[in-house]
């Protein structure tokens, strides 16, 4: 390469690498060291303490219960919003009206695909208020209105959807399984299309129905797409923080009673409300482990043969 | 069978779906379908219509509900959930505007014309060196870039707001921006560097045969040429910058008595949401979930096909 050229790439690289060190790289890195510390945030004075914050996250009970929730939603959300897409993607692609035995999509199916991602381009925010209204405590709430109007509960006492401990976790999986399944049929269904019709039309003349065909050829040849969907869906699983921490009570959600309480919320309060910033950092850094340890485990345990077509 | 049932049937909706059309139609002409699989296939149409019509459902109904509600009255409300709302005035929207709506509006969009720019010129800078150009060291940026996708932003918060806050940039524009622009380098420059090595090499060589500079052909020839991926990756980071939360949340706080506040629309329609619980006037509420909609929604409509396709590949590669 020639002198020239040196300068061009160092002249292109210089701001998009400084940037990204600084307000990305560097705050990865430290975030390290200061899980060490017993820094409160407010002065520079700190100490190390070594493993001290870690030691005493083990025995944190609020922080222990939010490791359990993400577990829970870690199973949950990806089955649920998975199993949802396949099968409306499957629907969408072949489940319309066959002619000589051939495999059609739905009429319409370009309508649904805009409606069913729609709320994909929605922020967290926006499905906070609207579903903090669905699940509002009185009649007035959605969902209470419509299971009073279908004589399931009594006017005098509506459900408390997000201050029941046993329902709020499932409250707010709902929401992310709303927001998710559109997005995912959506590339679940570009990679239905991606397969070719003459392999279709192969198991036809073999005699393979419509759910052998789905079970046998859709399934494997989309094994790629629905890996990716379960890392995406995991790294989902382990934040929750903008619906929790605006859907429940308690400062930066967790409520009723910590039974709705992630890491991301438990953290976010250690830093923004009680200043133990060190050991906020060492939440961030049991994030970062257990994201990865989820995505290699996802990787792993879903590994197939790889199929070319 | 009837044969305009048929009829009706041969043209599904355009888009990705079309391939099968034409084999199919010739099928059916050659070959009347056979009663037997017919009839399967209506009751699966039937079958997979009502499903499809139910969740379609699922996702509109709650919107409109919510849309509705900014036209009831606070107690109309609170009491039932489907009283058809009586005051129809846009008066509301106004009176949301005013409550805040209007000033996080106006603090996004001018975050975003900023950041969104900036975001999309260093990326692509990057992203295009790291294509193009063989120097030592290349390999190993490239996959700094690529990692930071992998860690979750709550690793990097702690430091972020003190390193912010050391530049004195916390709850000012440039902070929020340039942040912005860090965080959304992983995902650009990923998407462009596999945009950029797609585009032919002859191009190039000719400009520069011509004399143009390695930066002008950078500018005049390459960029142009990668019009297509800078939209679809223009978009999505639109989107998710206008979505973002967390970041700003802990960037954007008055700092003082006297600071101005300067919240973006997320958080704005947050801080509504308590003050609304305590001063009871909810239509404002959802007035202001219905602006905050508006553009998602009308970006959404006019370039769907660019939305789907850039957050499908974005994931799949």
């Amino acid at each position: 390469m020639r002198k020239g050229q040196y300068q061009f790439v160092t002249g292109f690289l210089f701001i998009p690498v400084a940037l990204y060190l600084v307000f990305v790289i560097w705050p990865y890195i430290q975030t390290i060291g200061y899980s060490l510390t017993d820094w409160k945030g407010q002065s520079q004075t700190f100490s190390f303490v070594g493993l001290d914050n870690y030691v005493a996250l083990f025995q944190d009970d609020v922080f222990l219960g939010a490791v359990w929730h993400n577990i829970l939603f870690l199973v949950f959300i990806p089955v649920i919003t998975i199993l949802l897409a396949l099968f409306f993607a499957f629907m969408v692609n072949a489940g319309g009206r066959s002619r000589a035995g051939g495999v059609a999509g739905v009429s319409g199916s370009k309508f649904y695909k805009v409606v069913y991602f729609f709320p994909q381009v929605l922020s967290l925010a926006i499905l906070a208020v609207l579903f903090g209204a669905v699940y509002r405590s009185d009649t007035g709430g959605m969902l209470n209105g419509l299971l009073l109007k279908l004589g399931l509960i009594d006017a005098a006492e509506p459900i408390e959807w997000l201050n029941e401990p046993d329902f709020v976790l499932w409250a707010l999986m709902a929401v992310v399984v709303w927001h998710g399944v559109g997005f995912y049929l959506v590339l679940f269904s570009a990679a239905m299309q991606s397969i070719p019709r003459d392999i279709y039309e192969a198991a036809l003349i073999d005699g393979a129905g419509r759910a052998q065909s789905f079970f046998r050829i859709t399934l494997p040849l989309l094994w790629d797409s629905v890996q990716t969907a379960w890392v995406y869906l995991g790294i989902v699983a382990m934040d929750m923080f903008v619906l929790v921490s605006t859907m429940t009570s308690g400062d930066y959600g967790g409520g009723p009673d910590h039974h709705s309480e992630t890491m991301s919320t438990v953290m976010m309060r250690n830093f923004l409300y009680f200043g133990k910033s060190g050991y906020a950092c060492a939440m961030g850094v049991v994030m970062l482990l257990l994201t990865l340890i989820v995505s290699v485990v996802t990787l792993r345990a879903t590994r197939r043969e790889r199929l070319e077509f | 069978m009837t044969a305009p049932i048929q009829k009706s049937d041969a043209s599904p909706a355009a888009g990705p779906g079309e391939g099968s059309v034409p084999r199919q139609r010739a099928a059916r002409t050659a070959h009347p379908p056979a009663p037997g699989p017919a009839r399967e296939g209506v009751v699966l149409n039937v079958f997979s219509h009502g499903f499809l019509a139910v969740w379609a459902l699922l996702i509109v109904l709650p919107l409109l509900w919510l849309v509705l509600s900014s036209f009831k009255t606070d107690s109309q409300i609170a009491g039932s959930a489907f009283g058809w709302p009586s005051n129809w005035s846009l008066d509301v929207f106004g009176r949301a505007w005013n409550k805040g709506i209007g000033d996080y509006f106006v603090n996004t969009v001018i975050v975003l014309v900023f950041s969104v720019p900036l975001t999309m010129l260093f990326g692509s800078m990057a992203a295009y060196v790291l294509a193009r150009y063989q120097f030592w060291g290349n390999r190993v940026i490239y996959y700094f870039f690529v990692a930071g996708a992998m860690f979750p932003v709550f690793l990097a918060l702690v430091p972020l707001f003190f390193m912010v806050k050391m530049l004195g940039m916390l709850n000012s524009y440039q902070g929020l921006i340039l942040v912005y622009v860090a965080y959304s380098m992983p995902f650009t420059v990923f998407f462009m560097h596999s945009f950029f090595r797609t585009l032919p090499t002859a191009v190039f060589e000719a400009a520069i045969l011509d004399g143009a500079s390695h930066t002008r052909a950078f500018f005049q020839v390459m960029l142009p040429m990668a019009k297509p991926g800078l939209l679809s990756v223009g978009i999505f980071n639109t989107l998710g910058q206008w979505n973002q939360f967390v970041l700003p949340t802990v960037l954007m706080q008055p700092q003082s008595g006297d600071d101005p506040e300067r919240y973006v629309l997320t958080q704005g329609l947050i801080q509504l949401q308590q003050q609304q619980g305590y001063e009871t006037d909810l239509p404002v509420l959802f007035a202001g979930v219905t602006i905050a909609m508006i553009p998602m929604l009308v970006v959404y409509l006019s370039f769907q096909r660019q939305v789907q396709a850039g957050l499908t590949s974005a994931t799949l590669k």
